[in-house]
């Protein structure tokens, strides 16, 4: 227990609030030296942060994974159902295509945002003029809100007022002109209204977004890369691919695993490009799980089986992220 | 890497900034946070009445300026603070689901079709104020849409529906004399107007009100219909058959492709900009021409007309859209709620309503239908005639809660959405059986 310096104490307190003065400062002592020890203070600090997760992330999980196995359905209570949310689900066709949008729309925009992503990072990782400038702005498509940049998409894909079918139709008519022929009207493609056009929109959209997240994250790891190993690789006469797959992909790859499986979790649950391009639409060749857990739940009102279709994703995701932990901690170990 | 100050146990690291202090600040500017939500008294304005209405944002706006007047004009003589909260139709859904699953949010929600099955278990009993505004006088179309075992979960306030619009210019030009009156003389008159470059614009999209304002009526015209009178699914038939053949003509010959992918003001758009020359909707194209002229081709009001749906072997149909007002079993000011139903049905503020809208809905009475708002533009004239041929999803079957999920899940809509796609007719129908038998056969 500290002592109080003589200043703490004046002759003036009566006695008995000297002694509840010294009680209190005894208690607040008693709970100081408590928090000196990292151990307790470390769980005190990270209190707060648990707190939110289990309020935001560990009841609504919970809760999804109990309507899952319910039939509830909105304003009515909830019957004990077992697995049959998930029977039925696997009885529609709209489900299984659904998942097949999902798995093809992950895929495909996950590996085009690496690729590209890595791409731009190895361009931004020269030296160039106003680089800070350039690499603040390419995150622009990043962090615009993406209803408001997919609102903009629609209108750049808009059946009526396209404005690529615009441009193609005008280099169309400008061939034309130039080759003195007549190749007929060229509408363009129906980018939101064809099946295969409608789901190359979404991935492009998706793929927009997301170059910018993989190329700051690239970035940051080129840029770790010593440029010795560069200049060693200039000397055995490796080529610029060479050098790219033989030095700086090892590196990065520790960064480039975490960065795509981050990437491919958030993409396969991606809601509000299609809501907001397509709804799911030409005829479910667009739905993603998420949009249709969304009008199962939210627009049907059948809670368990919206929950049953948004919870499908977790055991393939969990496998995602459980192959993600191992190779990091193997590669941390070797 | 740069050394790190040494530290003797309690006292000051070279920042300044000890753990005793960080967390004593921080415990106490917490503890200042979270005294406003401890004891104390509520401040004033919380303790008066309000009462939080969720609407569409109508697609005439007039009508929710006039909605936004009347409600504050019951405010004021009711003492209560109304907000009125006017969102896209195709959220209304979700704000609903969210607010009856809370226990909280609007004291009334406004809700199209026959979404109150949806909501039955958060919704009031309106029996007494059916009784009250007009009883066995609704239309029984749109008090299906409101009755859940024989007690009303809201009331009906309106309907509405679309009509063909259509350019009177344009058919004239390409030699339609007589409007169409059935599919086969509408698809000749379509064939004409895309020969013309200026074809039938009809979505076939995710979108609550064109793409099944248009399916639905096709399919019951040709004799089609989702269940029977027991619920049991007969969507494979030779009439249904016949629609989806119908349709996939009536597609390529006659309609602007690009359809697939609109959704309800994708139409409107089109229109307007002169790049379709007919497409189904309410009067809302013709009021943007008519009364903001500014924003459209010169003279383009007085150039549109409507039409009824075409007539198919089996009759003519169009669907209904009924809007109902339901309070909320979480409504906390629930005669509040019942007061401001009361005050929008009585006769003076509903037919100010009404002639808002200038033909856009119909009332949910049919003496409504002889008010003389309707003789006062011969272009929405036409509208009046809806209920004679209004029918609602899930005929013959009951207007229920699968009904409602149909619609939603656009089973009818992608049935012909896949055909016109070259699926052939069979397998589409087939796989509308299927979907259809997984919602009215689940068990």
């Amino acid at each position: 227990m500290k002592v109080l310096p003589k200043s703490a104490v004046t002759t003036t307190r009566s006695p008995e609030t000297l002694a509840s003065t010294r009680e209190r400062l005894s208690w607040l002592a008693s709970i100081s030296a408590w928090l000196e020890n990292e151990a307790v203070l470390g769980y005190v600090l990270m209190t707060p942060a648990l707190l939110l997760i289990v309020v935001f992330i560990a009841y609504p999980f919970s809760l999804g994974v109990w309507l899952s196995l319910t039939d509830k359905l909105v304003g009515k209570p909830a019957h004990f159902l077992g697995l049959r949310n998930f029977t039925h689900l696997f009885e529609s066709q709209i489900f299984w295509r659904t998942v097949w949008n999902t798995v093809f729309f992950t895929f495909s925009a996950t590996v085009l945002k690496a690729v590209l992503g890595m791409w731009l990072a190895v361009l931004l990782n020269r030296k160039i003029r106003f680089a800070r400038f350039i690499r603040a702005t390419i995150l622009l498509p990043f962090i615009v809100p993406t209803v408001l940049s997919g609102l903009a998409w629609v209108w750049m894909f808009d059946a009526t007022f396209s404005v690529f079918n615009w441009g193609l139709r005008w280099l169309w008519q400008t061939t034309e002109w130039l080759l003195n022929a007549d190749f007929g009207y060229f509408r363009g493609p129906r980018w939101l209204g064809d099946p295969a056009w409608a789901m190359f929109s979404i991935i492009m959209v998706n793929t927009w977004r997301g170059i910018p997240f993989f190329a700051i994250s690239f970035l940051a790891g080129l840029q770790t890369v010593p440029t010795e190993l560069y200049d060693a690789g200039d000397i055995d006469g490796a080529t610029g691919w060479q050098k790219f797959w033989h030095i700086t992909m090892p590196l990065i790859k520790p960064i480039a695993v975490v960065v795509i499986v981050f990437s491919f979790v958030v993409t396969f649950a991606d809601f509000q490009v299609v809501y907001v391009l397509t709804r799911g639409g030409p005829h479910n060749s667009t739905h993603l799980l998420a949009t249709l857990a969304y009008q199962l739940g939210m627009a049907s009102g059948n809670l368990g089986e919206g929950a049953a279709i948004a919870l499908f994703m977790f055991p393939f995701l969990a496998l995602v992220i459980l192959w993600q932990l191992l190779y990091l901690r193997k590669e941390g170990s070797q | 890497m740069p050394q790190r100050a040494p530290q003797q146990a309690g006292g000051n690291p070279a920042g300044g900034l000890t753990r005793r202090a960080f967390l004593s600040t921080s415990m106490a500017l917490a503890a200042a946070a979270g005294a406003e939500f401890v004891g104390g008294q509520a401040p004033a304005l919380a303790q008066t009445r309000t009462l939080h209405v969720l609407e569409w944002s109508s697609f005439v706006p007039a009508a929710d300026v006039i909605r936004d007047q009347q409600a504050a004009e019951f405010g004021k003589q009711a003492g209560v603070k109304v907000t009125l909260e006017h969102i896209n139709a195709n959220d209304l859904l979700a704000r609903a689901t969210a607010a009856i699953e809370g226990r909280k949010g609007p004291d009334i929600l406004q809700l199209l079709n026959n979404n109150p099955h949806l909501y039955a278990g958060g919704l009031e009993d309106h029996n007494q104020l059916i009784a009250e505004l007009g009883g066995d006088k609704f239309y029984p179309f749109i008090r299906d849409a409101v009755t859940v075992d024989g007690v009303a979960r809201g009331v009906p306030y309106f309907f509405g529906g679309g009509a063909n619009t259509y350019r009177k210019d344009i058919f004239q030009k390409v030699g339609i004399d007589k409007l169409p009156d059935t599919w086969e003389e509408h698809l000749a008159a379509g064939k004409k107007l895309k020969k013309f470059g200026m074809p039938i614009g009809q979505t076939l999209g995710h979108t609550f009100g064109d793409a099944p304002g248009f399916a639905y009526p096709v399919l019951w015209s040709f004799g089609g219909m989702e269940v029977d009178e027991k619920g049991k699914v007969v969507i494979n038939t030779k009439e249904t058959r016949a629609a989806v053949d119908f349709v996939k003509e009536f597609w390529f010959a006659a309609c602007d492709e690009g359809g697939l992918a609109w959704d309800d003001t994708s139409n409107n758009r089109a229109f307007l900009a002169e790049t379709i020359a007919c497409t189904l909707n309410g009067a809302s194209i013709y009021f943007v021409a008519r009364y903001t002229p500014e924003k459209t081709a010169p003279g383009m009001a007085d150039k549109i007309g409507h039409f009824l749906m075409p007539r198919g072997p089996a009759g003519r149909f169009h669907t209904a859209v009924p809007v109902a007002n339901c309070i909320t079993t979480s409504s906390e000011n629930k005669d509040a709620a019942k007061d401001y139903i009361r005050y929008c049905h009585q006769k003076e503020i509903y037919e100010q309503f009404l002639v808002t809208n200038k033909g856009y809905i119909n009332g949910p009475l049919p003496e409504w239908q002889e008010h003389p708002m309707w003789e006062a533009d011969p272009a929405v004239t036409i509208f009046r005639e809806l209920p004679k041929y209004g029918r609602r999803a899930g005929y013959a079957g009951a207007y229920d809660r699968k009904a409602a999920e149909v619609w939603a899940k656009y089973i009818i809509v992608d049935m012909f959405a896949k055909a016109v796609q070259g699926e052939s007719p069979q397998s589409c129908i087939a796989w509308a059986e299927h979907e259809l038998k997984n919602v009215y056969e689940r068990a």
